[in-house]
């Protein structure tokens, strides 16, 4: 089964062999508004974990999204270029914005689990 | 009283806090023989009419536009604005109003800037344009960075004949931003920029007419552009030739940028000026600077919203998509009002006369002996090749009481080749007298 790790910056990864897909968080596209415009990363490029790749852009704010893991990015999805309100729909499914080859698996172990991201949110509300 | 707040204790914490000896060191970026190192040298006091008279004294060395047969141009263009322009942009509303950061409750501004966009995009061709930048070159910087994020590559490739202050502009932020610029120098002659074009440019930047007057075709470099994955950057710095020209949307321009001061915009020495800019909706959230739209309210009546913003600095800081995104909201006004008086038709008119009184003066330098002028095609400015120096010509040409144009080494001082070339620009503005007067000043100093 694959193994589902969330970041403070409220974006999630779910790695199956040696790949993550990552999108953002129900709790982030609810807090952000309509979304209007998604900017995915260029396939090939080298991200850094914590380094913004990709641009989500609501009514209200235009924010980054950073990657959770160091890694190259091997996929982006194409579907969010002209229908940026499914990351309203299905924030943690279908409107995954990128998948990326991990560099180094043990950068997932600073990452929160399910229930440790839930009371993070509850937290910081 | 103290005027000014600051005591020298106050400085000293400050510059100790910031780790600075002292405050000319906040200044090292400034070349040290442009930093005055005294203050200059002027009267401590003088009575108000003693003032004026100074003032006026200096003035009256200048050569006033409007006193004399004017045919300077280059990038600045003297035109007829009605009066009606000047009594409505002076309203304390527009006059004094600052750029709406709460913007919906300034329903006029939004309008006329919706108004403006819509004026913009019908004259370049576009679907979509802002609500303008700063001036031509700026607007044309802002188009380069603008097409390397869509392409995500990093090197522009200029015209040659693109106006030397709007290549510089590209140039300098190109330098800061580490970004690669190909440019060959101005020449004046047809060029071929299709071999310059490969997968690595982002975008091909052209002015048309471009700076000596010479008006193209762009369909040919679009399609060499856009067969490398490039952009084309339509550049114009006289937006009356678009009542004329063919619009460089039609053309297949990608964005369009260009100075709008000719539009209800005084010369002013040089600025303020409003610049213009136009692309196409698939990089509307690309583009900088801010949009307007229209928009019903929640009882169905019409209204006006700031459509896109979320990219500009006051929300995305040093992230935005543009960081001169300050768009020149009385120019704009002065443009639209402007243009709303003379509608299509009558900037199909005033884009006429502009052309046919170029012809006329060509057709008169031309029968100067020792000129030449160099267009096979132009609108209402061209170059012409003198024996000699231009830019002494135009100096004898001055002392004649005739401001004859402006000598290409002016703008290009570095460019042995083009030392003999005046570029010569003619609007309505220009009667027959006026052309009478420059030939006959022409023949008598060459």
């Amino acid at each position: 089964m694959a193994t589902e790790r969330f970041t403070k910056d409220h974006e999630w990864i779910r790695v199956e062999d040696g790949v993550g897909t990552v999108g953002i968080t129900d709790h982030a596209q609810s807090q952000l508004g309509d979304i209007v415009f998604v900017e995915v990363p260029e396939l090939g490029r080298n991200a850094a974990q914590g380094e913004a790749v990709a641009v989500v852009e609501s009514v209200k704010a235009a924010s980054d999204v950073y990657s959770p893991v160091a890694g190259e990015v091997i996929a982006a999805n194409a579907d969010l270029t002209g229908n940026a309100a499914l990351v309203n729909e299905d924030a943690e499914g279908q409107a995954w914005f990128f998948k990326i080859r991990i560099a180094n698996p043990a950068e997932l172990d600073k990452l929160m689990d399910r229930a440790a991201y839930e009371a993070f949110v509850k937290e910081s509300s | 009283m103290r005027y000014l707040p600051l005591t020298d204790a106050d400085r000293k914490a400050m510059l100790a806090k910031i780790g600075v000896a002292d405050v000319h060191a906040l200044f090292a970026d400034v070349p040290r023989d442009k930093r005055l190192t005294r203050l200059v040298d002027l009267p401590r006091a003088k009575g108000e009419l003693e003032v004026e008279r100074e003032l006026g004294r200096l003035a009256a060395r200048n050569v006033p536009a409007g006193s004399v047969p004017f045919f300077v141009g280059a990038g600045a263009y003297k035109h007829h604005v009605p009066a009606t322009v000047d009594h409505l942009i002076q309203r304390s509303e527009f006059l004094t109003s600052y750029t709406p950061y709460q913007p919906e409750i300034a329903q006029g501004t939004l309008q006329y800037l919706f108004e403006f966009q819509t004026q913009v995009a019908m004259l370049t061709g576009m679907e979509v344009a802002n609500a303008s930048m700063y001036d031509g070159s700026t607007a044309a910087s802002e188009a380069v960075l603008m097409a390397h994020r869509i392409t995500r590559r990093h090197k522009a490739v200029l015209s040659g004949n693109l106006h030397p202050h709007y290549r510089e502009t590209i140039e300098t932020v190109a330098r800061l931003a580490g970004h690669e610029v190909v440019a060959p120098l101005p020449h004046g002659t047809a060029e071929d920029l299709t071999g310059l074009i490969d997968s690595t440019v982002s975008c091909v930047v052209v002015q048309n007419p471009d700076f000596f007057g010479q008006v193209r075709d762009l369909t040919p470099l679009a399609e060499a552009a856009h067969a490398a994955g490039a952009l084309l950057i339509a550049v114009f710095t006289e937006v009356v030739s678009l009542g004329l020209v063919e619009p460089p949307g039609a053309m297949g321009a990608d964005i369009v940028v260009g100075e709008g001061q000719s539009i209800g915009n005084a010369l002013s020495f040089g600025g303020p000026y409003v610049g213009l800019f136009a692309t196409r909706t698939k990089f509307v959230r690309q583009m900088p600077g801010r949009l307007c739209g229209e928009t019903v309210d929640k009882e169905g009546r019409r209204g006006f919203v700031l459509t896109l913003s979320t990219r500009e600095q006051h929300i995305r800081r040093e992230k935005a998509t543009s960081n001169i995104c300050t768009n020149s909201g009385l120019c704009v006004l002065a443009f639209t009002i402007h243009m709303s008086l003379l509608g299509e038709a009558g900037l199909r008119r005033l884009a006429r006369i502009n052309h046919a009184n170029a012809v006329k003066l060509a057709d008169l330098l031309a029968k100067v002996p020792g000129v030449t002028v160099l267009n096979d095609t132009f609108f209402n400015e061209f170059t012409i090749r003198v024996p000699g120096k231009g830019a002494e010509v135009i100096e004898k040409l001055a002392a004649k009481g005739v401001l004859g144009g402006v000598p290409a080494s002016r703008l290009s001082p570095d460019n042995p080749d083009l030392a003999d070339l005046v570029i010569v620009a003619s609007t309505e503005v220009n009667t027959d007298e006026d052309r009478a007067a420059y030939a006959k000043a022409l023949r008598e100093v060459l």
